[in-house]
């Protein structure tokens, strides 16, 4: 697999540190649930910086050629910045990808799905409940660890899918709540108990977001009787990563 | 150092060298023998390249560097890798 360059098409800002891009890709094979993509950036004298973004959008059909990501901008980060702050749209961008094939989720896989995210790890959650909500049958928990209102990632988007039945949303909120929101904390085993799916359910588990927040959320579910080989993990650390 | 991202960080330099996902491999840590799949491990993207690490004992599994004109790829850490025949 190599580089090639992808245009920007649109520029959507969903909170004030993330933005979503829209790229358009010539001939893009396709991607599942959960891949990924590298960005590369060229410097003038030649430096470069490749980062790996996880995959907003689930793949629509085999005429499309827009995909989407979205970037949280890291502070000090090489390539986030840019990204977030300076493109715009009718650049072009170096992508390679679609990249992974274990942190997927694809719709003939059997058995309900228990999504648990950490800020910018919604990601590629996204992108599973939204290829689930074109092909999937089976039932889908998303667990959301934000730290307060305005930093939750596709707001409208995650109502509107919680909104089917298929769909379970539950927020979590680290640092401040909203109105009538009384529990303000990270993810803790009560939370895991109350809110995610059991071990007997037969789900597989997907969880995404900073390496700490995965390991703890990971630990709490093995701890909890949840099979290890059905806890799937993506980290990403403040050097930017799959997100 | 706790800076580490997983395999899937990766996959994209992989993808240059092998025509499988390799994040998706059963892979065997030569030091301990610790065999988990490829994307569990602890991947370092700091060093001037890609470091894997094992995730049971940090030996190096695999380190891939791209100079401007060749790239290395270093499997020492590697018992092996277990891929399905498509």
């Amino acid at each position: 697999m190599s580089w090639q360059v992808a245009t920007v098409a649109d520029v959507r800002q969903e909170t004030e540190t993330a933005r979503t891009i829209v790229l358009d890709v010539p001939d893009w094979p396709g991607h599942l649930a959960g891949q990924h993509l590298d960005v590369r950036l060229t410097a003038e004298d030649g430096y470069r910086a490749s980062r790996s973004y996880s995959i907003a959008s689930a793949w629509a059909n085999s005429h499309s050629s827009t995909i989407e990501l979205t970037v949280e901008q890291v502070p000090g980060g090489e390539v986030s910045p840019y990204l977030v702050e300076v493109l715009k749209v009718g650049d072009p961008l170096e992508i390679r990808g679609p990249v992974g094939g274990w942190f997927v989720w694809k719709p003939e896989q059997e058995g309900p799905v228990q999504l648990i995210g950490g800020g910018s790890g919604v990601v590629p959650l996204r992108a599973m409940l939204r290829a689930h909500a074109v092909a999937g049958t089976t039932p889908v928990r998303l667990l959301y660890s934000v730290r307060r209102p305005e930093s939750v990632i596709y707001v409208s988007d995650l109502k509107e899918l919680a909104a089917s039945d298929a769909v379970d949303v539950r927020l979590v909120y680290t640092r401040e709540a909203p109105a009538g929101e009384p529990r303000v904390g990270r993810i803790d085993a009560d939370l895991i108990e109350q809110y995610a799916l059991k071990p007997e359910d037969g789900a597989t588990t997907y969880v995404c977001g900073p390496t700490p927040f995965v390991e703890t959320v990971a630990n709490l579910l093995v701890a909890a009787g949840h099979d290890p080989a059905r806890v799937r993990t993506e980290r990403f650390g403040p050097t930017g990563g799959p997100r | 150092m706790s800076n580490y991202l997983d395999g899937n960080a990766a996959a994209g330099a992989l993808s240059e060298l092998f025509a499988v996902d390799l994040t998706a491999a059963i892979a065997q840590c030569n030091g301990c023998g610790h065999t988990t799949v490829f994307a569990e491990s602890r991947v370092y993207v700091d060093a001037p390249g890609t470091v894997a690490r094992c995730a049971g004992c940090d030996t190096v599994l695999l380190r891939v560097v791209t100079t401007p004109n060749d790239t290395y790829l270093d499997l020492r850490g590697l018992t092996y890798l277990r891929v399905p025949n498509s």
